[in-house]
């Protein structure tokens, strides 16, 4: 050096960093999804692979198209949106018309959360907004479910999946109810190992808790997750179907179909976690788990509709903020540790 | 470890990697006398110092050249044996200008320095010793470089009972106090009595990270029967040297939001500065030199120098030899040190390290990666030592809502660590926006 005309740069410190970026923690929940994919495509075919790959596909050039049209380098390189597009695509029924799956998907995309401002700023997981707004405007194709391990699944594919745009789609004959339905109608509970190893119908990637336990394990153990809202959704779901089974065995549930059947899983381990649309602070993550919970038992128990999670969530994505607000944690040297 | 106390440490905190052992087992050596020392009259927190001598006059290394004017002030003394050449402004480190008194050495000054009026222990009382101190110069070598005597007057109506010696030393790269802890012993142990005397303070605990075992084995071996000193070995964690750190770990007290350590009882002196006060005070000399790491990739020499005061960090450079690419200079360790944007600014009391990064590091560092939106992922807030949620007054800071960063998040108790910055995958720059938020705060205040 010495040299009269060294060019020294001058920063802020800290002049190092960890080396954890945005969208390498993206990558990461997208690969832990993987296994549940492959599952679905396991279980419901070329159906399962056509709705995911449709889903994917269209969020990612929904979200490359609008930062194209606000003249704003893409962001589809932080791998978010590929995120929602795979979430979203494994929440739906595995013979939806594929038009509906991309209205869904531009919808979760441009709505849920270009309009918000996007990465960071989604006030609601858009994945769940794109099927909210599925379920609103397709009511019944959103609750027709197809025989998981149907032989013809790698050879046929449901008529209803290609059906015309704004077209009636016409269903095969086999259909099935979901465990959860069953339940609210027939009150049939279906047995543990079928839930938790996904030989149930249901929407694509919402069947197997095993896998999806899986990969919230590795996402916990990269620190890619907060743990604590998961284990609190279902200890709170546990408990209060717990305390419902003691008083009427033959109306409530027992607390294992609740944790596994229907999204709950799913919803739990991959939508509530969704860092931008959940609490900051731990007791802020055990509060909004413990209201996802409860939402969920009420609208499973005592709502229309055998089915909660998405509501649930969607509820506790808009109290989040304030949930931040309220529960702040106590600042050192303040309150009851001062002094 | 080997019989020592383990110790608690505090909540939160971060692991960035020590980068220590390239220069911790290095003894500390002199460094040669610069041809030009800029000493600037304020190297300290307070008001500067008033020079006594002129442009032109002759000096003896260890002269007092500048006397404290006030309190919160401390002297200043002649680095070398020389001549004044003037008085008169020279760049800090942030840019800013600062009277200073240029020194020409001797070419063959020596390092003999002038006796002054020693201060006896046995004799001393408490307000002596803390004149002492101030004569001699001293302030906070660990950084902060605030006036030690200050701290040793609690406020009305306080009482300190315990003495901490704070050798944890947590920035990465940097050595020194683990090198002074290792070859100035017997200094600390007798500025130790110093700083009890003064203070009135029952006991004291000399803090230490688990990276450094030698150095408290040495103490806890060597400390003289007499004295009321146990050896405190801390988890190694950031920002475990912090004060309000170090005292949480070691007494399990947090100092009130925006209290002082008097508040507690406590006084928290770093182990360089008691070792200079035990090995100045009997002799009356005041600091002219101080040791420093001067270290990182961009140094071929790294070590642990005694340095001059005045030196400028482009002399330091060359004699430790630079690398042809270093791109970021910066005064202290990576988590807080101030980057330079001129090499030619002195050195000070407060100068605990010079460290170079080359482009390498640099281009995988801060500034140099791309700026996500915060996802709310969380780390800021269960890394932050404080509590405080770095997250919220990040945004805050962007949308310029300074009343609310202090009012709700508490801002102002920020001491900017840079914990946050470091473990943020969006890489925002969030300690740049606390400092940026603080200083618009304090001008909107003045400016009411």
């Amino acid at each position: 050096m010495s040299g009269q005309n060294q060019v020294l740069e001058i920063g802020s410190s800290p002049h190092v960093t960890s080396g954890a970026s945005v969208d390498v923690i993206m990558r990461n929940v997208f690969f832990a999804l993987l296994p549940v994919c492959v599952f679905a495509v396991f279980a419901f075919g070329i159906a399962a692979a056509l709705t995911l790959t449709t889903a994917t596909l269209t969020c990612v050039v929904t979200e490359h198209v609008i930062c194209r049209l606000n003249r704003k380098p893409t962001t589809v390189g932080d791998w978010s949106v590929a995120i929602t597009g795979l979430l979203y695509g494994l929440t739906l029924p595995p013979d939806l018309p594929l038009w509906m799956v991309a209205v869904g998907a531009i919808f979760a995309v441009a709505v849920g959360k270009a309009l918000f401002g996007g990465l960071g700023c989604n006030a609601f997981n858009p994945a769940l907004v794109g099927r909210a707004f599925l379920q609103a405007a397709f009511p019944q194709a959103m609750t027709h479910w197809s025989l998981p391990f149907a032989a013809d699944r790698f050879s046929e594919l449901p008529g209803s999946i290609l059906a015309f745009p704004f077209a009636e789609p016409v269903y095969d004959a086999v259909t099935a109810a979901t465990p959860l339905a069953r339940m609210k109608f027939e009150a049939i509970q279906a047995e543990n190992p079928d839930l938790l190893w996904g030989l149930t119908s249901g929407s694509v990637g919402e069947t197997c808790g095993a896998l999806i336990l899986l990969g919230g394990a590795y996402l916990v153990a990269r620190n890619m997750m907060n743990w604590r809202i998961p284990v609190s959704i279902m200890l709170t779901v546990s408990l209060i179907t717990w305390v419902f089974m003691q008083i009427d065995p033959a109306v409530y549930p027992r607390p294992a179909f609740m944790l596994f059947s229907g999204g709950l899983m799913l919803g739990a381990v991959f939508m509530a976690t969704d860092m931008v649309a959940s609490p900051i602070t731990n007791a802020g993550c055990w509060v909004y788990g413990m209201l996802i919970g409860g939402l969920v038992v009420v609208i499973r128990f005592w709502g229309g509709m055998p089915e909660g999670v998405m509501y649930a969530i969607l509820l506790a994505n808009a109290v989040s903020p304030h949930i931040d607000f309220l529960i702040q944690p106590r600042v050192f040297g303040t309150g009851r540790g001062a002094g | 470890m080997l019989g020592l106390a383990h110790n608690d440490s505090f909540s939160h905190g971060i692991h960035p990697p020590e980068m220590k052992d390239e220069t911790s087992h290095l003894s500390i050596r002199r460094f040669p006398f610069a041809p030009l020392l800029i000493v600037p009259l304020s190297q300290h927190l307070g008001k500067p110092a008033v020079p006594v001598v002129r442009a032109g006059q002759e000096i003896v290394r260890g002269q007092v050249i500048a006397e404290a004017d006030g309190f919160v002030s401390v002297n200043m003394h002649a680095p070398a044996s020389g001549i004044v050449k003037k008085i008169a402004l020279a760049p800090g480190i942030g840019g800013n200008m600062l009277e200073s008194v240029y020194i020409e050495p001797y070419p063959a000054s020596s390092q003999e320095v002038q006796d002054g009026e020693p201060c006896d222990l046995d004799t001393a009382s408490a307000d002596d010793i803390i004149g002492a101190i101030q004569r001699a110069g001293i302030v906070g070598l660990g950084g902060a470089a605030f006036p030690t005597h200050v701290k040793l007057k609690p406020p009305e109506g306080k009482r300190l009972d315990t003495l901490i010696i704070n050798g944890v030393e947590c920035e990465p790269y940097l050595t020194t106090d683990h090198r002074v802890m290792l070859e100035q012993t017997a200094d600390i142990f007798n500025g130790i009595r110093y700083l009890l005397k003064a203070t009135g303070a029952a006991e004291s605990l000399i803090a230490i990270e688990g990276n450094k075992s030698d150095a408290a084995r040495k103490l806890h071996d060597e400390c003289p029967s007499d004295l009321p000193v146990s050896i405190r070995v801390c988890p190694v964690k950031y920002p475990q040297g912090a004060e309000k750190m170090v005292i949480r770990s070691l007494l399990k007290r947090e100092i009130p939001s925006g209290g002082l350590p008097a508040d507690v009882g406590a006084i928290c002196v770093n182990v360089a500065t008691t070792a200079e006060i035990g090995r100045l005070l009997p002799r009356g000399h005041g600091i002219q030199e101080r040791v420093i790491t001067i270290g990182g990739p961009g140094v071929k020499r790294k070590g642990n120098y005694r340095i001059p005061v005045g030196t400028t960090v482009r002399f330091a450079l060359e004699e430790a030899g630079a690398a042809k690419d270093i791109s970021r200079v910066f005064l202290g360790g990576p988590m807080m040190g101030p980057s330079v944007s001129n090499l030619d600014i002195p050195i000070t009391k407060g100068t605990s390290g010079i460290t170079a990064f080359t482009t390498v590091q640099i281009n995988e560092a801060t500034g140099h990666q791309k700026i996500y939106p915060c996802i709310h992922c969380a780390r800021c807030v269960e890394a932050c030592p404080l509590f405080l949620n770095p997250s919220q007054l990040g945004i805050l800071a962007k949308n310029e809502e300074y009343d609310r960063m202090v009012e709700d998040y508490h801002l102002m108790d920020c001491f900017e660590c840079g914990a946050c910055s470091y473990v943020c995958p969006s890489h925002i720059p969030l300690v740049q926006y606390f400092r940026l938020s603080k200083k618009m705060i304090r001008k909107l205040g003045a400016a009411q």
